[in-house]
């Protein structure tokens, strides 16, 4: 009963089926486990926190200096940018639009760096569906290798205020 | 009797019989009329104030649920934004935080009189706490009504709601605490006054488990809140964002080891009720309860595994200690508990072939098929998508998209909660002392709510596979890239939330309605809800059984396809993994 105290000799080793179990089960966890750093040897996707601490105005300088730099054409009000094939790209998340639009060669590599110039944002590139969190005050450096040709979108999927669901940006791949 | 017991003046002394710590030998208890329990009535009474005020909660947050199940679902579009993001707000407050935790004091002080025959420690204390308590969720939720804390419920600084709203969390906090010190206190007189003999039962240890948790989970609250409230007063500075996300999950994550500790014991406990089930060996059973407390500690971390300034061998060993303990906790209690009423099956008699006995189960009785169906839903929906996606590599195709509150409503909704609502189809009976009212009614609740909150779960999961955001008003300004799957699956969970509101709402409406309506059980057994009779003649059931006691062949190829399952759906979400741009 799991109600009523056990009995005094309660404390017996599994057997049987529940010790096949117990077996099997953490056979199970402890590939779970090796799965994760085979990943990082072998595995081409990794989230590795790489970051540094900047304020979000300097942040916001660096981006401009990017942008100066490597501006190839504009839509609408937005600086389209093509950084340096392998170089740094940079990307800014504010309330609420991600500035400016990068384009990247197919292939190349990339150190994107992101971050918030007011509260937190996420990353989430579409249609990969691949997801980042934004922090004020954190440079988060993902080296990123695009693949595919084509128009790339990225929406905010942390909560950042009344018109969160309108802060959409967009990377081009050539 | 050891030297401690004479030495100590608060003895009774040498004179067992008048042990005033003891239910069954003082004035101030009874004796529960269907299960001989000694009842307890001053935790009867603050059972009751706080089963009734955690109803109370389940209803507002019910209702926020419907309000936002209808707005996801892009056809009806219900809210406007602010109001979303409000509603939204009030729904993780009232579900996730008020209606569990008042309904987890409940069971604590229940697990700590009744089943170890010892009176509760302090009315006054027991009164504090529910006094906080209440003050602090009115608070809260008043705030959120005021429109002054669109923060949703991580409240993630920089957003910054009025301090009022902190003020409120702390309180709930602190309030909580002080009933999880009531409950120690109490088991602290028990063993030293000894009102039982040996240990504490299962279902006790279970809750205790789930105590110590919630101790440890209440300090990380008050260590992020104090300085965000002072923040908000403007006295301190801004406390990091990063830093705050680390220790406000160790709130948010280890609460919720704090909700599955409690919820299998839960399981142990309508399983008894039930059908009479007793475990296999209880030493298995209370490892593994162990083992939650021991390797739950930072947890937190995979709430951070895309985030910056934490590195990939922190991210990797936090989330599993190398191996996975506290899942394996779980995997132990998904096999205890269907073995143990299995056994308790072929006990009475149900020995044909694997699943004779599954077929003869009480499924009538609306406290085991919820359990039953929790079980299902927290292992092969909630458990196995959780320990998925927070596998460090492959957050990335699920952090903060709609796959997070699809797993979570696989868990504490159709797991946790579902449990309590079968729960409570024992707790008015036998603590209200009301019978339940339109028990037809009642026997098809769990079937609605989680059949709507399995659909629900699915329509998440798959949209945010999509790529469809959690917590976002409108997913149209994106433009083509949510196609018109995502817009089915949306309209999928639409249609399931809106069912498992259904199933919530009869929920509320039955037990309100017995606790009005109601025929009083005084004197008398409840009505019983259905039980599983002996068969077959004794002698060759004794014979069959003599061998047959502790195998479990149904149990272990349920177990075996649970695990099969739970491969298959690894894997394939590293095969998704290996398909994006490679990142680091
Ligand atoms: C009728 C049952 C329920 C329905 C239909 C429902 C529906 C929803 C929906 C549609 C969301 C918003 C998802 C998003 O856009 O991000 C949500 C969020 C949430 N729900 Fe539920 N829910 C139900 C019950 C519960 C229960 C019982 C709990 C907890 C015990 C719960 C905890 C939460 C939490 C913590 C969130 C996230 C809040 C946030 O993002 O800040 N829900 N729910
Ligand atoms: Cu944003
Ligand atoms: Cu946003």
């Amino acid at each position: 009963m799991s109600i009523k105290p056990p009995p005094s000799n309660w404390f017996q080793a599994p057997s049987g089926n529940e010790r096949l179990w117990i077996g099997l089960a953490l056979m199970w966890c402890l590939i779970m486990f090796v799965m994760m750093p085979f990943w990082h040897l072998r595995g081409q996707q990794n989230s590795t926190g790489e970051a540094y601490a900047i304020s979000p105005r300097d942040f916001q300088a660096q981006v401009e200096q990017f942008v100066e730099r490597n501006q190839v054409g504009s839509e609408g009000h937005d600086p389209i940018v093509e950084p340096p094939p392998g170089g740094d790209a940079y990307l800014l998340a504010r309330m609420w639009s991600w500035y400016p639009i990068l384009q990247l060669q197919a292939g190349e590599t990339y150190r994107l760096h992101i971050s918030s110039l007011d509260i937190q944002h996420g990353f989430s590139l579409l249609p990969m569906n691949m997801n980042f969190q934004i922090i004020p005050g954190y440079d988060h450096v993902l080296t990123i290798t695009p693949q595919a040709p084509g128009e790339y979108t990225i929406v905010c999927n942390e909560f950042c205020g009344i018109d969160h669901h309108r802060m959409i940006g967009k990377i081009i791949v050539k | 009797m050891n030297a401690a017991d004479i030495t100590n003046p608060a003895s009774p002394g040498n004179n067992p019989e008048s042990n005033p710590y003891a239910l069954n030998e003082s004035s101030r208890a009874r004796t529960c009329d269907t299960t001989k329990l000694p009842v307890c009535f001053d935790a009867q009474r603050f059972i009751r104030l706080n089963a009734v005020l955690a109803v109370v909660f389940l209803l507002v947050g019910g209702i926020a649920a419907l309000l936002l199940a209808l707005t996801r679902w892009q056809t009806v579009h219900l809210l406007p934004a602010d109001w979303f993001y409000r509603i939204l707000t009030l729904h993780g407050f009232n579900m996730l935080i008020f209606w569990i935790l008042f309904f987890e004091v409940a069971i604590l002080y229940f697990c700590c009189t009744s089943l170890i025959n010892a009176r509760l420690y302090s009315r006054k204390v027991a009164w504090v706490s529910f006094g906080m308590m209440a003050a602090g969720a009115l608070m809260v939720n008043g705030i959120i009504l005021a429109g002054k804390a669109d923060v949703l419920l991580t409240s993630y600084l920089p957003l910054l709601a009025h301090p009022l709203f902190y003020l409120g969390i702390i309180f709930m906090a602190v309030g909580t605490l002080i009933g999880v010190f009531n409950f120690f206190a109490t088991l602290f007189m028990a063993r030293r006054h000894k009102t039982y003999e040996g240990s504490v039962p299962l279902v006790t240890f279970g809750a205790t488990a789930a105590a110590i948790i919630a101790v440890v989970t209440l300090l990380h609250g008050a260590i992020v809140m104090i300085p965000t409230f002072t923040y908000s007063m403007g006295w301190t500075a801004q406390p990091d964002p990063m830093w705050y996300r680390m220790i406000w999950w160790g709130l948010g994550h280890m609460s919720q080891q704090v909700n599955v500790c409690a919820m299998v014991a839960v399981w142990y406990l309508v399983a008894t009720l039930a059908v009479g089930a007793k475990p296999l060996n209880e030493a298995v059973c209370r490892s593994a309860f162990v083992l939650y407390i021991l390797f739950i500690n930072i947890a937190s971390a995979h709430h951070l595994l895309v985030d910056p300034g934490v590195g990939a061998t922190w991210k990797i060993w936090n989330t599993s200690y190398a191996m996975y303990l506290a899942v394996l906790a779980s995997m132990i209690h998904g096999f205890t508990v269907p073995a143990s009423v299995e056994v308790a099956m072929r006990t009475k008699g149900y020995i044909k072939g694997i699943f004779g006995w599954v077929a003869n189960l009480p499924w009538r009785n609306p406290a085991f098929s919820a359990v039953v169906l929790s079980l299902v839903i927290f292992g092969f929906i909630g458990g196995i998508t959780g320990v998925t996606l927070g596998t460090q590599q492959i957050n990335i195709i699920a952090h903060n998209t709609l796959r997070i509150p699809g797993h979570f409503h696989a868990t504490v909704v159709g797991g946790t909660t579902l449990a309590f609502m079968g729960l409570a189809y024992y707790v008015v009976p036998l603590i209200f002392r009301r019978d339940y009212i339109w028990r037809s009614a009642a026997r098809i609740q769990p079937w609605i709510f989680a059949g709507g909150i399995t659909l629900m779960s699915f329509g998440m999961s798959f949209a945010g596979s999509m790529g469809v955001a959690r917590r976002t008003w409108d997913i149209d300004p994106a433009g083509a890239v949510y196609g018109p799957p995502a817009h089915v699956m949306l309209g999928l969970a639409g249609i399931g939330g809106s069912l498992a509101f259904i199933g919530l709402l009869l929920f509320v409406l039955l037990t309100v309605g017995t606790l009005l309506f109601g025929r009083n059980n005084t004197g008398r057994a409840m009505e019983s809800w259905g039980e599983p009779r002996d068969i077959g003649d004794a002698a060759s059931v004794a014979r069959k059984t003599d061998k047959e006691e502790h195998k479990t062949p149904g149990t272990l190829v349920l177990v075996l396809i649970f695990l099969a399952v739970f491969a298959v759906y690894y894997f394939a979400n590293w095969k998704a993994l290996a398909d994006v741009w490679p990142v680091r």
